[in-house]
């Protein structure tokens, strides 16, 4: 699965992540945050945007989170979403009742 | 290294402040020697006036010089003009190295206070609180000496125990007279109760007033009276009336929020001190506001009225008082402009003096007469302690407020607050900034349920009360857990060990300090 083109998801509201996905201009996946909790919570949401790429398999992406106090899985929806609609791929529900 | 009542590690000496550790409640072994003051008797001609020209002549007039102290107080709020306007004739005359003691530091910007310490004007400040630009720098190192943070009820206490000696303080009065007579109450900058200028009028050693209304002698009503004064100064703006308190604060509509204060009201009903004649204080948060009008409903349903509510006054209860609902609203300070119309209009509703508000080195204050109090807070941890100045990144965030002082002084003390603020945990295993000693707290209202203190003197009887009301009790340790499991566990916070603030409890000892944020 490849990133195709930039995609957003979230909105800026308080407890959400507004999420942006881009084709890297280089290897690897570069993350970058910008938070109100990036002190005490920075580590642990790298993490989890890293094992949503993780899942999806994609190695090469750039993404920018402008997180509002989101808590993991919120990330991990916004994430998931925003790769769907960089890469043009629908969302593999069936996955979920694994 | 100290360790103090509440388990804080303290420094012995911080510069030249030498740390006093908190012992516990009403553990201070304080001698209690008479009580100090600058106020000087003073001859003045019988003839003549006290208004000078400009700031720049009352500021000569007073004697000001490098090292001093001045003050001020902070019933203008946002909206305060007096503070930078009187600061910058400071700078213009060339005098620095002040300690700056207002009775909080409001967020004013253009100029700012931060320019004022960085040139080198201030080099000192003591408050109840500072935030926003002054106390993003001040926690990233920008001061040399500590900010020393007090409770409103401790700053008469250290002013009159010699903690605190005011060389001079500049109160600013939406209304005046030339002999310095002075008010909050009218004008069209008016801002309600003036009670932070009183001990402040009582004890510095030149009193000079700023208002933009200069009225016929004399000023009626008179809040600080002429015997204290010693010059008046004109100037074009005291205060900007949409910041000092624009309208009453609307009822929030935050379904959690609201969800919260029915049950904070419900805890209250539910309580057997819940009776005819009660007293309560609610504040002004969003949370505070909806609990007051949560509490009147309960009240009418009860068919009871109370006899006092107190502290910082906001519409929600004038409108209480209107319907009959409290027979005596203490103000010690307006917080918008239906409350600060109301002490004219209302006989009942009467302007106090914070010494009687709050300060429990004194005869009596009347948070001694207080059953209910109504408290927010950033965070507050398994043993109740309350943080009410830092964030969670350590960031200030607050001030202490009457915070401590009402814990102490009501009945019973309710902290309200949701369990997480995004994904920042309310209830946390330890504060990062103590505030408020937990012993102090009887209980706390979440949307996931009340957590009672087992430690607080209420305890078995609260217990009781809000069995029978069938209010969902749960434990701290619950709450915290909860907290945790919804947003994860949060890296600590690195600190240097320069202390960049020293948290004073209500008797003067030290609760806790804040160290600079390592970058």
């Amino acid at each position: 699965m490849d990133i195709k083109q930039t995609a957003v998801a979230g909105t800026m509201e308080s407890s959400d992540v507004m999420v942006t996905v881009k084709p890297a201009s280089e290897p690897g996946l570069s993350i970058h945050i910008q938070s109100n909790v990036l002190t005490t919570f920075g580590d642990q949401i790298r993490a989890a945007v890293e094992a949503v790429f993780a899942d999806f398999g994609i190695r090469d992406a750039e993404v920018f989170l402008n997180d509002k106090g989101a808590i993991d899985c919120v990330i991990r929806a916004r994430v998931s979403a925003a790769i769907c609609r960089a890469t043009g791929e629908g969302y593999n529900w069936k996955g979920e009742d694994k | 290294m100290i360790i103090n009542a509440v388990g804080r590690e303290l420094p012995e000496k911080i510069g030249n402040y030498t740390v006093r550790p908190f012992m516990g409640i009403g553990q201070a072994k304080d001698d209690l020697p008479v009580v100090v003051s600058k106020r000087r008797p003073t001859l003045r001609p019988a003839s003549g006036t006290k208004l000078l020209p400009t700031l720049e002549d009352a500021i000569k007039a007073c004697g000001l010089q490098d090292g001093m102290t001045i003050s001020f107080h902070h019933c203008f709020r946002e909206g305060d003009m007096v503070i930078g306007q009187v600061l910058t004739a400071i700078r213009n005359l060339g005098i620095k190295d002040l300690r700056f003691a207002p009775s909080a530091v409001v967020n004013i910007k253009n100029p700012s206070v931060t320019e004022f310490v960085k040139d080198g004007t201030i080099t000192r400040i003591e408050a109840s609180g500072i935030r926003g630009e002054l106390g993003d720098a001040v926690i990233d190192g920008l001061m040399e000496n500590p900010v020393i943070l007090r409770p409103h009820g401790s700053r008469p206490r250290a002013i009159e125990s010699g903690d605190l000696m005011i060389d001079v303080a500049f109160l600013g009065a939406s209304a005046a007279d030339e002999y310095g007579n002075a008010t909050g109450q009218i004008g069209p900058n008016a801002c309600g109760s003036m009670g932070y200028a009183f001990v402040d009028a009582h004890n510095a050693g030149k009193v000079v007033i700023v208002t933009d209304n200069l009225v016929d002698y004399p000023c009626a009503p008179i809040s600080i009276s002429q015997q204290y004064v010693d010059y008046v100064v004109k100037v074009d703006q005291a205060g900007d009336p949409a910041k000092i308190g624009a309208g009453a604060a609307r009822m929030t509509k935050n379904p959690r929020d609201l969800m919260i204060a029915q049950r904070a009201a419900d805890a209250i009903a539910a309580s057997r001190m819940f009776k005819e004649g009660f007293s309560f204080q609610t504040g002004a948060g969003a949370i505070s506001i909806a609990c007051t009008n949560f509490l009147s409903e309960r009240m009418e349903q009860a068919g009871i009225t109370a006899s006092f509510a107190l502290g910082g006054i906001p519409a929600a209860i004038i409108d209480m008082y209107k319907k009959g609902q409290v027979r005596v609203v203490a103000c010690s300070q307006s917080f918008d402009a239906v409350a600060a119309k109301a002490i004219v209009e209302c006989p009942g509703v009467i302007e106090i003096d914070n010494a009687v508000y709050s300060n429990p080195y004194s005869k009596g204050c009347m948070l001694d007469k207080l059953n209910f109090g109504v408290l927010g807070a950033l965070e507050i941890d398994t043993d109740f302690n309350i943080n009410i100045l830092t964030g969670s990144s350590g960031e200030m965030m607050g001030g202490l407020g009457g915070g401590p002082d009402v814990a102490d002084g009501a009945d019973i003390s309710i902290v309200t607050l949701p369990v997480v603020r995004g994904r920042t945990p309310s209830i946390v295993p330890k504060v990062f900034t103590c505030c408020t000693p937990g012993t102090s707290v009887a209980m706390v209202v979440t949307e996931a349920g009340i957590a009672l203190n087992p430690k607080h003197k209420y305890y078995e009887e609260l217990k009781e009360d809000l069995t029978a009301a069938n209010l969902k009790l749960v434990t701290i340790e619950e709450l915290c857990e909860l907290a945790r499991s919804i947003v994860g566990t949060p890296k600590p916070i690195e600190c240097t060990d320069k202390v960049v603030a020293v948290v004073e409890y209500r008797d003067g000892t030290v609760i806790d300090v804040i160290r600079q944020i390592k970058r």
